[in-house]
């Protein structure tokens, strides 16, 4: 029996599910906590945000490069019983991955609501591409990366950026505008560890740590932790916060060979390409109808791959896109509200996905003023220490990078 | 045997049961660079790995292959990790381009080999050679040895080549 391609995809979860409680540590430097601690106050934070209760969480994921706490760990550590739990390998590109998990971990009927969480001493503990303290046994493929001083991200990334400005004469002041615009969400969010507004010359200046990238081309890495809430739509209408709606959610999707190596080619491209074509039809809508992208950020080149693959702009043009005011406060589809990790904090993506389910429910501000009913009201004045809310955010994406082989999507609606 | 080695404070080591590694290296060390030659497809593959990448079956010889190309994508690090590339740095990965199978089996895809840029000698380059180099360079690979039997390849300038002039980042501005 022949299936149509229509009836081969979930589009019948789309709605379905909402993103129904947000919660997070502080962003640190050096927190001075463990991971158990950490992930247990940002899950118990989503949890009252949400309005759940211990009898009403039976689930958890989580995600690490084994250097967090497990989910039945925390999971004790705050009454639950649960249902189902995973602990999976990964770092960026998991948050929108271990969603669509949950989701089915929910359709299966094997659990209810699922917490999602990431605690992760990112500046204390592991460091992404080490240290270089100690002398580690390298074996293997290890070998066609390490003896070469080829190892952290910033250095095996940026093949693909360092091409892209020869292929399309993207340069070096375009990428910087990704950390410019993302300072602005920054200085209006007081949880950004780094919340000074910075200018091009800032990050061209910083002293160059791989080239093509400068310091301020790269996160910021941090302590913290961070928690999403995932349930049915029909749940959902019960709980304190408007949910986010999940229209779509695509899960570590790749290039062919996943190509490490850059074998497949073309090298500027990112898994993006091949992610848009599950993300786009199964939400039902396209890039020309999100208002908000918060697309992953490990470093500002990152980013302009990403919202080029994704069909924000045409592939090659994503110098213009991120640097022509598009993705500022204040434009037409505002980036990472939040500083992202760039400027508010690192972990691995979940961070903002956080910030988007608060851009739907029309309260991520954190300094406007509060009126005499307790109700926020927006200035939509974005300058420093001001709004951060963007009017009207109907639809948000968010754009997950593992490498650029690797990528994971999710999209929401306001519920 | 394993094979072991040791290179700029980094212990190296191929098990023997990691049987196509162990191949690579070992050629390798005798100065010659084989990569598998798949019989589903007579495609050449790059890194070593146990299944065909493009069909998966398992089916192969090792061929010898001619170790040329150009520079397609380089970075340049001058904040060393590692600490013994400190002394060394800034230091190029060369992402490189080998000349045989260059767009097959489709337009975007070829062999592309990572390694240092070094002198004839195998040395880590020094800044006046790393400052020559850039996308378009033409280069070859020289083997640095590690220990017994165990050899890197590694990317030097090709003497022999007419060399283009590369294209080359510069601080602070695009092309």
């Amino acid at each position: 029996m022949s299936v149509s391609s229509d009836d081969a995809t979930p589009r019948h979860l789309r709605d379905k599910y909402a993103i129904v409680g947000v919660g997070e540590t502080p962003y640190l430097r050096f927190g001075g906590r463990t991971t158990r601690q950490m992930g247990v106050e940002a899950v118990r934070n989503a949890m009252a945000d949400a309005g759940l209760g211990k009898d009403d969480v039976d689930g958890m994921l989580s995600y690490s490069v084994m250097d967090s706490t497990m989910s039945p760990v925390i999971g004790s550590d705050l009454g639950l019983r649960l249902n189902f739990y995973m602990d999976v390998i990964g770092g960026g590109s998991s948050t929108e991955a271990i969603l669509g998990l949950a989701i089915g971990a929910i359709e299966t009927g094997m659990c209810k609501t699922v917490a999602l969480f990431r605690s992760m001493n990112g500046a204390t503990g592991v460091r992404m591409g080490g240290t270089g303290r100690g002398a580690p046994r390298i074996s293997s493929e290890q070998l066609f990366g390490a003896p070469y001083g080829y190892t952290s991200p910033a250095q095996y990334f940026s093949p693909t950026f360092m091409r892209h400005m020869y292929e399309y004469g993207t340069t070096a002041e375009q990428v910087a505008h990704v950390k410019v615009f993302h300072s602005w969400g920054a200085s209006c969010n007081p949880k950004a560890v780094y919340s000074h507004r910075v200018t091009v010359e800032d990050v061209i200046e910083s002293r160059p740590i791989t080239r093509p990238l400068h310091l301020l081309d790269c996160c910021v890495e941090t302590d913290n932790a961070t928690c999403i809430i995932v349930t049915t739509a029909e749940r959902a209408a019960d709980l304190r916060q408007r949910p986010a709606r999940v229209l779509s959610v695509v899960g570590r999707c790749s290039k062919p060979r996943m190509d490490d190596h850059y074998q497949a080619g073309p090298i500027t491209r990112v898994a993006g390409h091949y992610a848009k074509e599950i993300l786009w039809p199964n939400a039902g809508v396209g890039p020309e109808d999100v208002d908000v992208t918060g697309s992953y950020d490990a470093f500002t080149f990152t980013t302009l791959l990403q919202l080029e693959d994704y069909g924000f702009c045409k592939k090659g043009e994503g110098g213009d896109y991120v640097s022509d005011g598009t993705i500022g406060l204040g434009g037409r589809r505002p980036n990472n509200t939040s500083g992202g990790h760039l400027c508010e904090g690192y972990t691995h993506g979940m961070s903002m996905v956080i910030e988007n389910v608060r851009q739907l429910r029309g309260e991520v501000d954190d300094y406007c003023p509060v009126d005499s009913r307790g109700i926020r009201q927006h200035t939509y004045d974005y300058s420093a220490g001001g709004c951060r809310q963007v009017r009207d955010a109907e639809v948000t994406a968010n754009l997950g990078w593992a490498t650029p082989g690797t990528g994971s999507a999710l999209v929401m609606r306001r519920g | 045997m394993p094979l072991q080695g040791e290179y700029l404070g980094m212990e190296l080591f191929v098990p023997d049961e990691g049987v196509e590694h162990k191949k690579f290296f070992e050629y390798c060390g005798r100065g010659d660079f084989r990569l598998q030659r798949w019989k589903s497809n007579g495609l050449l593959s790059y890194p070593p790995s146990t299944g065909n990448p493009w069909d998966g079956t398992t089916e192969h010889d090792w061929e010898s292959v001619e170790a040329k190309g150009n520079v397609m994508s380089y970075v340049e690090v001058p904040h060393a990790i590692i600490p013994a590339l400190r002394e060394h740095s800034p230091y190029l990965v060369l992402l490189v381009e080998l000349d045989v199978q260059r767009g097959e089996p489709s337009e975007h895809e070829a062999l592309r080999v990572i390694g240092n840029l070094v002198t004839p000698d195998g040395d880590l380059a020094p800044p006046d050679l790393v400052d020559r180099v850039g996308i378009g360079s033409r280069v070859r690979m020289v083997f640095r040895r590690v220990g017994e039997g165990f050899a890197l390849p590694q990317w030097t300038l090709d003497e022999t080549a007419d060399q283009p002039k590369p294209w080359r980042y510069v601080e602070g501005s695009g092309p």
